[in-house]
């Protein structure tokens, strides 16, 4: 897929809690076809401590409007000044980058999301709907201020949600959820994106019960298209590009 | 040019220009045999720069020769190889592999990685160690022999002057500066590696030093590099001593960075009157 460089307005900053924003961003002209699971690499002005562009997940597109969304999770320097860019301000990106998850050949799919985690997943879910599939979610976050954009995911398929500290849905790890405890589980294929361990753990679930399990990793990176080999995974295939290679893996052929 | 390792093989870039308006491209570092590199965390963000141990991850030079140079071979620039090694035996033979593809004018012989266990920056840190590998190379390889200097060395100067009497065409540098990060929250070293190699702007004000210094010392042309992210800091490299530059690390931040760079160079030799970037080379006033 041809990635380009552009500069996008930002149309608006809307902040969910004290830790994630999202925004949404106009192409210039017309945005081009982007797919769920890829990223973009966003240019942070004037951080005197950031130097690097930082990789975000694609959270949601609007074709007809020509904007995305971002979700942003305000962790360091480089997130916090995107968190405070406004509307009308200028964000200059690389994009599309990566691969994309791809369509179950199954009905039964579960999305499971850990934190900032889920950003793909709203727009993956979108896709799927459009395909005819209705998905299912599972979110986590440590508490319930962490679980966020749940109307947006309820418009789409059920939703379950754990917390660790047990303030809203489920409590424990997203693995704790009733709906991963089963011995028998009606699910086909798993899409998970969010924190290291909580993907591993899926995917341990996942080759448990012969699920097919998609993992996007969010390693770091410097470049996004495949020019520093920075961001490797360790495979089958040995070291491979999280940007160019993934970020979307199948979770069997990951050393996990 | 662009920086080995920081451009791939140039089609990385090819959605966002026409890379044949560079003056050469120096592909990734390339050894005689399949290397997988360090593994993962490679890299870390450092004010005003960052550190690599990507340890020279690459399918090895017949890999490249059967398969990456029949894609490359006819984009209309310089392509040069870069070429590294653990022994001396590897890169000779590597650069006779290079030696025999036609539509690769040069080789730019890296004796200064920071992140191999074996060779790479051991050749480029003392002199005897840099004459071996330069003179064994030049016997096998007949065009153009560039050769990256590291700047973890004393007297870098003594080093360019020992490669250019034993037949190297040019030399460029500066290679990165051997660095390293700690994360203070889990006390654990942020690389893989422990150590790294530091560049993008935090590295100019030393590679300029370096490259002013070697023009002192030697009559090959020099190939600045070390923290340029505008035409203006090529400029600066330029004035020093340098007949050419390569951009590293801005290439991530800006992909287009090097076609910007062509034209600001352009652009201050129409406003200044200079009628070729040639005459900015050593320029500076003292």
């Amino acid at each position: 897929m041809k990635k380009y460089l552009d500069d996008f307005i930002v149309v608006s900053n809307e902040r969910l809690n004290h830790e994630y924003v999202v925004l949404t961003l106009k192409h210039p002209d017309r945005l081009p076809h982007m797919m769920p699971g890829q990223f973009v690499e966003v240019k942070v002005e004037n951080g005197p401590n950031t130097f690097l562009r930082r990789p975000i997940s694609i959270h949601d597109v609007d074709k007809e409007a020509n904007t995305m969304k971002l979700l942003i999770q305000e962790i360091g320097e480089g997130t916090r000044l995107m968190g405070a860019l406004q509307e009308g301000d200028k964000c200059n990106l690389v994009y599309p980058l990566g691969n994309w998850f791809s369509l179950p050949d199954k009905p039964d799919v579960l999305l499971v999301g850990g934190g900032c985690g889920i950003a793909p997943l709203l727009f993956m879910g979108r896709h799927l709907k459009a395909n005819g599939i209705k998905p299912r979610f599972l979110l986590g976050a440590r508490t319930s201020e962490g679980l966020i954009a749940l109307d947006e995911f309820k418009k789409l398929g059920e939703v379950y949600t754990t917390t660790e500290d047990g303030s809203a849905g489920t409590k424990g790890y997203v693995i704790h959820h009733p709906v991963m405890r089963t011995q028998d589980p009606d699910i086909d294929w798993i899409y998970t994106c969010g924190p290291d361990a909580m993907m591993r753990v899926v995917a341990k679930y996942a080759r448990n019960h012969d699920i097919r399990c998609q993992v996007s990793l969010e390693n770091h990176m410097a470049c996004g298209f495949g020019a520093c080999l920075c961001c490797v995974a360790d495979t089958l295939d040995g070291n491979k590009c999280t940007c160019t290679d993934g970020p979307v893996f199948d979770s069997t052929y990951l050393k996990w | 040019m662009t920086a080995s390792g920081t451009f791939g093989y140039g089609e990385e870039f090819m959605d966002f220009f026409d890379i044949s308006c560079l003056g050469g491209v120096l592909v990734k570092g390339t050894t005689l045999n399949h290397r997988e590199g360090n593994p993962y965390p490679r890299m870390a963000e450092t004010p005003q720069g960052m550190l690599n141990a990507v340890g020279l991850q690459n399918k090895g030079v017949h890999y490249f020769a059967d398969t990456i140079y029949p894609r490359i071979k006819d984009i209309k620039t310089n392509m040069l190889v870069n070429v590294s090694g653990s022994t001396v035996d590897e890169y000779v033979e590597t650069a006779k592999v290079v030696n025999s593809l036609e539509n690769i004018p040069g080789i730019e012989l890296n004796i200064s990685c920071p992140n191999v266990k074996e060779g790479g920056m051991a050749f480029g840190t003392s002199c005897p160690s840099a004459v071996a590998v330069v003179n064994a190379v030049r016997k096998v390889y007949d065009k153009h022999l560039m050769v990256k200097l590291s700047p973890n060395v004393t007297d870098i100067a003594e080093i360019a002057k020992a490669v250019e009497d034993n037949g190297a065409d040019s030399v460029s540098l500066i290679n990165t500066l051997l660095g390293m990060a700690v994360n203070a929250k889990t006390r654990r070293p942020v690389l893989s590696t422990i150590t790294g190699g530091l560049s993008g702007p935090a590295v100019k004000p030393i590679a300029i030093r370096m490259v002013w210094q070697v023009a002192q010392a030697v009559k090959i042309p020099i190939v600045g590099m070390g923290g340029i992210m505008n035409a203006t800091d090529a400029i600066e490299f330029m004035l020093a001593g340098a007949s050419a530059v390569q951009v590293g690390t801005a290439n991530f931040i800006d992909p287009m960075v090097t076609v910007k760079i062509v034209e600001g160079i352009e652009q201050y030799c129409d406003e200044n009157g200079f009628e070729s970037a040639s005459e900015l080379i050593g320029a500076m006033q003292v």
